[in-house]
């Protein structure tokens, strides 16, 4: 699945608005892990985080393929990558263009000190 | 050191919400939103040139430019000024020619702060699609380092 509709960007950053899944999206973002390496650090049940899991899985963001009996949980690049993609680009344009408005105003500034 | 850009798109609402304080008073940092020879120096992407070819910044009055990348590809804008209050507030109208029609209502205000000038901007485009076609219109800058930037996104 990729991300590029705006009803599937809306459930990536929906998915993201919680503490314990960007937590868990940082700690995939190391490797894969099954879902009792994810609990571990939190004090929440196994259950618990596996709901997390569900909804970052539904939204795109994180993948699980089979192994034996485990089933690894695998964040999934390319749909970080058009959630950081969506943010920078604008971030990126409007931080540029307003560093221009500040060295205008630096300009400005000394122009009516001489 | 410069200061943080606040950006917020609200999942579902065409909306874009944008908050940055500029180290300079209330006055200059209005008057380069209402100059066209100071517009020029500073909106839009780096490296574009800004050629106004139209500029009457009163109630009712229209603007239009032109931006031209480095490559020589042009993109030419325009709008009109809704309503002016000096030193406080623009409101304006925006379209990119390129998609004509698409056209977003943008407020900006000015709001010192010690000295300093906070501008609170707001654009309201007419569908979500619309939003985000101008996100990713005329931005086409490299975006690789996914995970260093993840890490920002996960601080945030």
């Amino acid at each position: 699945m990729t991300i590029t509709t705006d009803a599937e960007l809306d459930r990536a950053f929906l998915a993201l608005a919680d503490p314990v899944r960007r937590a868990l999206v940082a700690r995939l973002s190391r490797g894969p892990a099954t879902v009792n390496e994810l609990a571990e650090p939190f004090a929440m049940s196994k259950q618990g985080v596996s709901k997390h899991i569900q909804v970052l899985e539904s939204a795109g963001l994180i993948t699980r393929t089979r192994n034996g009996q485990q089933r690894p949980c695998h964040l999934d690049p390319a749909a970080l990558e058009a959630l950081t993609a969506w943010i920078d680009t604008y971030r990126l344009r409007a931080e540029q263009q307003f560093r221009r408005l500040d060295d205008l105003m630096h300009d400005l500034n000394k122009g009516e000190q001489k | 050191m410069t200061n943080a850009t606040t950006i917020t798109a609200q999942p579902g609402q065409p909306i874009i919400d944008i908050e940055r304080i500029v180290d300079a008073p209330v006055d200059a940092v209005f008057r380069a939103h209402v100059e066209a020879d100071l517009i020029a120096r500073w909106l839009g992407p780096k490296g574009y040139e800004m050629d106004v070819t139209r500029f009457d910044p009163t109630d009712g009055g229209a603007y239009e430019f032109t931006h031209r990348n480095p490559e020589g590809e042009e993109f030419a804008f325009r709008g009109s000024f809704h309503s002016i209050v000096p030193g406080e507030r623009v409101i304006r109208t925006f379209e990119w020619l390129g998609a004509p029609g698409h056209v977003s209502l943008e407020s900006v205000d000015f709001e010192d702060v010690d000295g300093r000038t906070r501008i609170t901007s707001r654009a309201v485009y007419q569908s979500i699609e619309d939003r985000d076609a101008m996100i990713e219109h005329g931005m086409a800058t490299g975006v690789t380092e996914g995970y260093e930037r993840l890490d920002d996104l996960l601080d945030a």
